[in-house]
C-alpha cells in the first residue's frame, strides 16, 4: 500500500523559506505572486493491506515522528486518495 | 471616532465565563478603572498588562529592594534593558529573560525566538548586540524527553544566533529531574552602543506618528484565551498555535534598519514588540510619555486575512518594532525600511487624550485609559514561608561513597558527570567567534569580548547553583551573584552590574513564595556588598508540571539565575583557567582552607557520589569575598598571576583538574592537611564547596606571598605545576588523559541516541 503525506505549515504560521521563495521568484521577474507556502510531502510504502489499520497506523506516525503538531498540519494520502 | 466602544456580544454587560486569566478581583479593578464592562478586545488587553509576566505582580514588591544604582549606571530596570557606562563614550547595553514554556512545547521554535527576543530588546535601545549567552536547565538524562529538547533548544539557539552574525559566547548547562516537564531557556544578550545615543521607550509630543516596522502581523503565539474564544472560523484546525515561529534573516534586516536610522535624529521613542505584541509596546510608550495614542488597526501589515482588534493586538509575531517618529521624518524613514525590505506603516498618531484608542473597519474597537492600565496593575502581597533551616553535615557524617572511595574514582565519576562534564557538544553547535573579537569563548570562568574601536574588553558570565538556593534561597541567591562576580574577577574583569532571571513555580503557594523572597533578600545582599547593581530582569513564574505519578504539582528548583558584564581595561591581559606551563606554583587563597573538614552540604559530590541531595550550602563571608576579589584583580593587573580559576561546582580538586584539562600541563599537589586525617575523609578538602575562594599559578610564589599577606588575604600553597598528571603526595592520582576521556565523553554518549524528532 502506498501513502503519501503532505505536511504544511499552519497558517497562522510564519514560513521564512516561501517568504524567501516568494522574493526570489519576484526578483527573477515573475509578477503577480500574493504569496508562497511551502511544505514536504513523504511517500511511505507500508506492507500492511488493511486501509483502516494503515490509516491509524500513518496518523500515529504524524503525530509522534513525522510532523510537528504544534505549528503543522498534514493530510494522509493513500493509493492516490 | 466619536462613537462608544461596541460591545461584541449580547452578554457583555455580564461578567465574562473567561475572564482571560485575571481573577475576579481584577476583572472589578478593570471595570472601575474603565468605568464600564470591558469589550473582549480590552478584556484581552487588560488580561495581558495584568499578567506576572507584564506586570510583575507577585514579585515587584521584593524586586524593589534590590539595588540599581551606581556610578556606572545609565538605566536601570524599566526599560528594554539595562545600560552601564564602559568608557571610551560607549554603554554596554544587556538583558536575560526566559523562553522556558515555549521551549518545552516547541523546542527549536522556543529557544529560537527567545534569542532572538532579547536581541531585539538590546538593539531597541540602539546597541549593536556583540554576545549571546544561554543558561539553560533540562530534566534528568533518562527522562524520555529531555534528549530531544536538549537537541532542539541547541539547535535553534544557535540557528537563530548564526543567521544573525552574533557569536554565542557562553552560558551554563545544568540537568534535574525537577526540569522534566519544565525546562529553564534563559537567553541573555550583550550589545555596545555609543553613550549619548541610547534609544528609550518613552513616547513623547502630539500629533506625531506612530509607526509599525518589521514583519507582518499574524495569528501566531496569540495568548491562550483566544482558543476558548467563539469568534474564529470552526474549520478543522486543531488548537492555534501559542508558540511563534522566527526568521533570523528578517531580525537582521531589522537590526541594520532600525541602527541605520538610529544614526539619524527621527527617532523619539522606539519599543520592540516582544510578549504581548502591539498591546504592551504601545501601553508601555503611551504610559511612559504620558500621552495617548490612537491607532487605526486597519493599517497594520498583516499576513493573514480575517483578523480581528483582538488578534493584531495579542498577536506575538516575530521581528516587529514600534516606534513614534518626530513629525515630517516619515518619509526618511520609510525610505530606510523599505531598502531593507522591511515593512513600515504609520498605523496612528499620538494625542493628548492620556487614552490607547483602537479602530477597525471604521469604528472604534477598544478606548482604555492608559495611565491605570500601568498603574493599577494589581501588587500582591503574596504570603510566604521561609525555607526551614537545613542541618549542616559533618565529613564524618557521610558513608564513605559507594564501593570505590578513593579519590581517583570520585574524580573521574565526577568530571565525567552530567553537571562538570564538558559541554563542548552544547558549544560547538554555536559560532563562539563570529564578528572576530571573542577573545574566549565558552568553556571559561567567563567569556571576553573585544570592544571594537578600543583596547578594552567585556567579560560576560551567567551563574546559578539550584543545588543551594533549594537548601537556603538566601544563601543561593547570594552566592549566584558572587559566582558571577568571582567568574568575572578571574579573568580580569571590574565586575560592573547584573541582569537576574529569575525562575520560580507558584508564588500562590507560600513555600514557593518564601524561595523568591529568600533569593530576592540574597541577591540584594550580594549585590549591595559588592557594589554590583541589578539594572535589568526577567521573572519567569508558575514553572510547574503536575506529576503523573503523584498527581501533585511539582515545581522545578529554585533557579534565580544571574547575568553579569564586567570590564577589562585596555591595560590588563584577560586571563584563562589553563595551566599554561610547567614549573609554576599552585596556590588557593580566599576562603577556609582546603581542610578535612571541607564543606560538602548541597555539594555535587553529596549529590552525585553519596547520592544525597540534602545538608545547608557552604556559607558566604561577602567581606572576605571583596577583599580575595580586588586582591585577584589587582595581581592579575600587575601581571602577577600567570592562570586563576574559581573553586565552584565539585570542589577543589575539579576545579584543578579542570585547569590541567584546558593547559595540557599536569600539577603536583600537596595541600595543606594532616595527611592522616586526609586518608580519613580526603573526600572533604578535595571536593568540599567552601566559597570565595580561587586557584592560581604564579611564576614568583614569594613575592606573591608577600602581596596576598599584606592584602590580608589567605594563600595556601597548593602544589606546583608538571607533568602529565595530577599527583596527591608524590603519588600519581590520575593520568590527564584519563580525566579528558572521562570529562568529554558524556554529552556525546547522551545525544549519540538522539536520531528522531529532530523539529
Amino acid at each position: 500500500m502506498q501513502a503519501r503525506i503532505h505536511i504544511t505549515l499552519k497558517p497562522e504560521v510564519l514560513d521564512p523559506q516561501g517568504k524567501a521563495v516568494l522574493h526570489a521568484l519576484g526578483g527573477l521577474g515573475f509578477g503577480g505572486i500574493e504569496d508562497v507556502r511551502q511544505g514536504k510531502t513523504i511517500d511511505i510504502t507500508l506492507a500492511e493491506t488493511d486501509r483502516s489499520v494503515a490509516e491509524q497506523d500513518l496518523i500515529r506516525m504524524c503525530e509522534t515522528l513525522l510532523t510537528n503538531t504544534v505549528i503543522e498540519n498534514y493530510e494522509i494520502e493513500i493509493d492516490g486518495i | 471616532m466619536t462613537q462608544p466602544p461596541p460591545n461584541n456580544s449580547a452578554e457583555n454587560t455580564d461578567r465574562p465565563d473567561d475572564l482571560m486569566g485575571l481573577s475576579d478581583g481584577e476583572y472589578d479593578a478593570a471595570v472601575s478603572s474603565l468605568g464600564r464592562t470591558p469589550n473582549f478586545t480590552e478584556l484581552g488587553i487588560f488580561s495581558v498588562m495584568w499578567s506576572e509576566h507584564c506586570s510583575y505582580k507577585s514579585s515587584k514588591k521584593w524586586l524593589k529592594t534590590l539595588p540599581v544604582d551606581g556610578p556606572q549606571v545609565i538605566c536601570g530596570p524599566g526599560e528594554n534593558a539595562g545600560v552601564v557606562d564602559i568608557g571610551d563614550g560607549r554603554a554596554a547595553i544587556f538583558k536575560m529573560e526566559s523562553h522556558n514554556h515555549p521551549s518545552f512545547i516547541a523546542p527549536y521554535q522556543g529557544a529560537a525566538t527567545g534569542v532572538g527576543g532579547i536581541m531585539r530588546d538590546v538593539f531597541t535601545m540602539g546597541a549593536r548586540p556583540v554576545a549571546n549567552l544561554n543558561a539553560l536547565r533540562f530534566g534528568a538524562p533518562d527522562h524520555p524527553r529531555t534528549r530531544h529538547i536538549i537537541s532542539g533548544v541547541v539547535a535553534g539557539i544557535g540557528g537563530y544566533g548564526n543567521c544573525m552574525g552574533v557569536p554565542t559566547v557562553g552560558g551554563e548547562v545544568n540537568f534535574h529531574p525537577s526540569y522534566n516537564g519544565n525546562p529553564l531557556v534563559n537567553a541573555m544578550t550583550v550589545g555596545i552602543a555609543p553613550a549619548d545615543r541610547i534609544f528609550y521607550s518613552s513616547a513623547a509630543g502630539v500629533d506625531a506618528p506612530v509607526v509599525y516596522v518589521g514583519s507582518k502581523t499574524g495569528r501566531d503565539g496569540i495568548h491562550g484565551a483566544t482558543m476558548a474564544s467563539a469568534e474564529f472560523d470552526d474549520d478543522a484546525e486543531a488548537k492555534r498555535p501559542t508558540v511563534q515561529v522566527g526568521d533570523p534573516f528578517t531580525e537582521k534586516l531589522l537590526l541594520e534598519a532600525c541602527l541605520e536610522l538610529m544614526a539619524t535624529d527621527a527617532i523619539i521613542a522606539i519599543q520592540d514588540m516582544g510578549a504581548a505584541g502591539l498591546t504592551s509596546s504601545s501601553v508601555e510608550m503611551a504610559s511612559k510619555g504620558g500621552v495617548g495614542f490612537a491607532i487605526n488597526l486597519d493599517l497594520v501589515p498583516r499576513r493573514e486575512t480575517g483578523m480581528t482588534a483582538y488578534d493584531l493586538m495579542l498577536s506575538e509575531s516575530q521581528e516587529r518594532m514600534l516606534m513614534v517618529l518626530k513629525p515630517g521624518r516619515e518619509a526618511e524613514a520609510q525610505a530606510i525600511f523599505e531598502k531593507w525590505e522591511l515593512d513600515f506603516a504609520v498605523i496612528g498618531r499620538t494625542d493628548d487624550s492620556g487614552h490607547l484608542r483602537l479602530s477597525i473597519g471604521g469604528e472604534l474597537a477598544a478606548d482604555i485609559p492608559v495611565a491605570p492600565l500601568v498603574d493599577k496593575a494589581p501588587e500582591y502581597d503574596r504570603p510566604w514561608t521561609a525555607t526551614p533551616a537545613r542541618p549542616h553535615i559533618a565529613p564524618e557524617d557521610i558513608d564513605p561513597p559507594g564501593v570505590t572511595p578513593d579519590l581517583a574514582s570520585c574524580l573521574l565519576r565526577l568530571i565525567g558527570s552530567p553537571d562538570a562534564c564538558s559541554r563542548r557538544w552544547v558549544w560547538e553547535q554555536y559560532d563562539s567567534m563570529v564578528m572576530a573579537d571573542t577573545l574566549s569563548g565558552p568553556g571559561g570562568d567567563a567569556a571576553v569580548v573585544r570592544i571594537h574601536g578600543t583596547g578594552s574588553a567585556l567579560a560576560m558570565t551567567t551563574d546559578c547553583t539550584p543545588r543551594y538556593v533549594v537548601a537556603d534561597p538566601e544563601t543561593g541567591g547570594a552566592q549566584a551573584v558572587v559566582e558571577a562576580w568571582r567568574n568575572l574577577t578571574a579573568v580580569g574583569a571590574t565586575p560592573l552590574a547584573i541582569t537576574n532571571n529569575l525562575n520560580f513555580g507558584n508564588p500562590e503557594r507560600p513555600e514557593i513564595m518564601g524561595q523568591l523572597v529568600g533569593a530576592v533578600t540574597g541577591i540584594s545582599a550580594a549585590c549591595k556588598a559588592l557594589d554590583f547593581p541589578v539594572v535589568s530582569g526577567n521573572v519567569s513564574l508558575y514553572n510547574e508540571t503536575v506529576s503523573g505519578e503523584t498527581g501533585l504539582a511539582e515545581a522545578i528548583l529554585p533557579t534565580p539565575v544571574i547575568g553579569a558584564i564586567g570590564l577589562i581595561e585596555a591595560s590588563i591581559k584577560p586571563l584563562g583557567l589553563a595551566i599554561c606551563q610547567p614549573g609554576l606554583s599552585l596556590f588557593v587563597l580566599g576562603g577556609p582552607p582546603p581542610t578535612n573538614s571541607g564543606w560538602l552540604g548541597a555539594s555535587l559530590f553529596l549529590r552525585d557520589i553519596a547520592e544525597r541531595e540534602d545538608g545547608a550550602p557552604p556559607p558566604l563571608d561577602l567581606v572576605n569575598e571583596r577583599r580575595t576579589g580586588d586582591f585577584v584583580r589587582a595581581e592579575i593587573a600587575a601581571k602577577h598571576i600567570t592562570s586563576c580559576h574559581d573553586i565552584s561546582d565539585g570542589g577543589l580538586l575539579v576545579a584543578v583538574a579542570e585547569m590541567a584539562m584546558a593547559g595540557k600541563v599536569g600539577a603536583e599537589l600537596a595541600p595543606p592537611i594532616d595527611p592522616e586525617a586526609g586518608r580519613q575523609w580526603p573526600w572533604a578538602w578535595a571536593f568540599g564547596e567552601d566559597q570565595g575562594r580561587y586557584i592560581v599559578t604564579v611564576r614568583d610564589a614569594t613575592k606573591f606571598e608577600a602581596a596576598a599577606k599584606e592584602a590580608n588575604v589567605s594563600t595556601w600553597k597548593l602544589g606546583k605545576t608538571g607533568g602529565d598528571a595530577l599527583t596527591l603526595f608524590e603519588e600519581k592520582l590520575i593520568s590527564l588523559s584519563d580525566l579528558v576521556r572521562a570529562h568529554e565523553t558524556w554529552f556525546p554518549a547522551l545525544m549519540d541516541g538522539e536520531t528522531s524528532q529532530e523539529h
